[in-house]
């Protein structure tokens, strides 16, 4: 669709924005981000908050899932060895939040890579499998091993300090969720324009084909498993410190589904499809209790129906994107961008 | 000894349940390479169906049950027709995607149809204890393995014998040649997908017998994975032994072991077949190497 597109050197035919419209709804989209805090309520906040953190979880995954084809079912793990990581380690060892958070991820990159081995052996369903087993795993362990996570109770961290200054508001929080959110798009941005990125899509098509090519399967699968678990560790420090209290019913298998759920119902192998199926799967759940509650006043019986009305809803949005739309949301806004590129002449 | 009996009978109960659930699991992988997640809601749907009809509208439970089946097949079909069909030839991840969403579809309207707290199942098996040497079991737990076997005993039969088993096994074989041969495959899939949620219901009436109806009985979905890696993705006889070693598993390291060991130990087994044996101890060994 991009007629009339063209150009004389290599370095603008690479950039990341090409065409002075994708510079402007840019500059537009980051000008929101930094005005909306100043106007939006709490309850807005927190729900950017989330959004933002989410959008780091969504990338994360899209890297191993999206990008690179290995199915993971594990999510959830990862998070929880993030949010622990960087929880203990601030609460029992008392370094500061910006020293635990790296560590954590780190950490859980290197998770990652061991239950990455499976994806040696196992592709496809077996390896979705494996990583389903690997996240009941990682479950028991952090509920049983009480000496080091305190088990089924919750841990309590204190909220972060920088420059001086409590980090205990949305406000106060949504710069660092933002920040990183931003710099965590615009890493993987970058990285699926070098060598390491394409060696990962080669992977995805054709694994056959990638080694014949030159692309050492075996490492560059784990290496997306190291990035992968990275961020997604990432997103599991930054929630602690956001959240101040880590549970592990935060953690569970539904956690791998809704992140699955995000990357499809956004677009497999889109940056801009992560943050729009985090933002989607962030807003469904807020949205339908808001219709509730305004219902409650007239039917009572709507408070009690409402947890399982929200997860028949989730299956059902899954399900209609599937069957409907199975490129995403990333693909209804190229669709919109496309009409209205050569609007009012579209034919 | 006594506990060694104890914990076995207990054991190969749950097992045999678990073999029931993992039958339906390998029907479904048979027939479409379809891996189905909600086979556990599936079973959690059929109690509270079977429920409903004897508790709920006070029908005997003879014919309960069978519009229990019914209801099953119904749904299974409807599931195959409207949510896998549209999806044949697309990318594993979205078949694994779209039955979690049926999953989440099916224990969301549970809940909301009956509430989510935990209700006593309307006994018609009998509870009574049985003594066998030494050891008490429940009548109930006996009863479940002996269906459990009648049945797994009928299905194997029915691969080998019945026209539609066979044309089943005909299309696992090679999709292209079966149709070729005139056999429709829309037809065999929405046979699976009925008979896996008829099995389903049946598993799920079972265990609703021994734990009455909650949401719990969903979860036995997750725990049938270690089961049909263990015996095979596509082998109804390693359904069963895949079952009876996990349910025997379970059951002893709970009772000598502790800690809770025994809820990740059938993962932990799980890992270490798709480590060594990935194709389980009775799968068609064609699973592809990376």
């Amino acid at each position: 669709m991009e007629c009339g597109v063209f150009f004389t050197n290599y370095k603008a035919d690479m950039a990341l924005r090409r065409k002075p419209l994708q510079k402007v709804r840019l500059a537009l989209f980051i000008a929101f981000v930094l005005i909306f805090p100043f106007f939006a309520s709490p309850y807005w906040l927190n729900l950017a908050n989330q959004i933002a953190l989410a959008t780091i979880g969504a990338i994360g995954l899209n890297i191993l899932v999206g990008y690179t084809g290995q199915i993971s079912l594990g999510q959830g793990a990862f998070m929880a060895i993030g949010a622990y990581g960087a929880g203990l380690m601030t609460a029992r060892l008392g370094l500061p939040f910006w020293a635990a958070i790296p560590i954590a991820s780190l950490v859980t990159a290197l998770v990652g890579v061991i239950f990455g081995l499976p994806s040696l052996r196992l592709k496809g369903l077996y390896l979705a499998i494996a990583t389903l087993a690997a996240q009941e795993i990682v479950a028991w362990l952090v509920t049983h091993w009480t000496s080091l996570t305190g088990g089924t109770e919750a841990l309590v961290i204190p909220s972060p300090k920088l420059f001086g200054m409590r980090v205990n508001t949305d406000f106060r929080f949504y710069w660092i969720a933002v920040t990183m959110a931003g710099l965590t798009a615009l890493f993987t941005a970058n990285l699926f324009r070098s060598r390491v990125g394409r060696a990962f899509v080669a992977i995805r098509d054709q694994d056959i084909a990638a080694e014949v090519i030159g692309v050492n399967v075996y490492q560059y699968k784990l290496l997306a498993f190291a990035v992968s678990s990275f961020f997604v560790g990432l997103e599991g420090a930054l929630l602690a410190n956001y959240r101040t209290i880590i549970s592990w019913e935060r953690f569970t298998l539904d956690t791998s589904i809704l992140y699955l759920a995000m990357i499809i119902i956004g677009g497999l192998g889109t940056i801009n499809g992560s943050f729009f199926g985090a933002a989607f799967m962030t807003l469904l759940p807020a949205f339908i209790n808001t219709v509730g509650r305004s219902l409650q006043t007239s039917l009572p019986a709507v408070a009690t129906i409402l947890p399982s009305v929200q997860q028949s809803i989730f299956g059902i949005v899954i399900i209609l994107f599937l069957v409907l739309e199975p490129e995403g949301l990333a693909r209804l806004w190229r669709n919109v961008k496309d009409y209205f590129y050569v609007w009012p002449f579209s034919y | 000894m006594e506990k060694l009996l104890q914990l076995t009978i207990s054991g190969l109960s749950n097992g045999m349940v678990y073999a029931l659930v993992a039958l339906g699991f390998v029907i479904i992988y048979k027939a479409s390479d379809v891996i189905n997640f909600a086979q556990g809601e599936l079973m959690l749907f059929g109690a509270y169906l079977a429920f409903a009809y004897v508790a709920q509208f006070g029908l005997p439970w003879s014919i309960g049950v069978a519009l229990t089946l019914l209801t099953a097949v119904i749904i299974g079909v409807l599931v195959e027709r409207f949510v896998l069909r549209p999806l044949i030839g697309e990318p594993i991840i979205s078949m694994i995607m779209v039955t979690i969403g049926l999953s989440s579809v099916l224990k969301g309207l549970v809940n909301a149809i009956w509430s989510p707290v935990p209700q006593p199942f309307p006994a018609f098996i009998p509870q009574d204890d049985v003594y066998i040497g030494p050891a008490v079991v429940g009548e109930d737990r006996l009863i479940a393995i002996g269906i459990a076997v009648v049945l797994l005993a009928l299905f194997t039969l029915f691969f080998r014998y019945n026209k539609e088993g066979i044309a089943m096994r005909a299309i696992a074989d090679d999709q292209q040649a079966a149709l070729s041969m005139g056999i429709s495959v829309k037809r065999v899939f929405a046979v699976a997908w009925a008979i896996a949620a008829m099995t389903a219901a049946v598993g799920g009436i079972i265990l609703a017998n021994i734990v009455g109806v909650s949401g719990e009985i969903s979860f036995i979905g997750l725990r049938v994975f270690p089961v049909v890696i263990l015996g095979g993705l596509d082998s109804v006889p390693g359904a069963i032994i895949g079952g009876a070693f996990i349910g025997l598993l379970e059951a002893y390291t709970g009772g000598y072991i502790g800690h809770g060991l025994d809820l990740v130990i059938p993962f932990i087994v799980l890992m270490l077949v798709l480590m060594v044996r990935p194709y389980g101890l009775f799968g068609k060994e064609i699973i592809e190497r990376v």
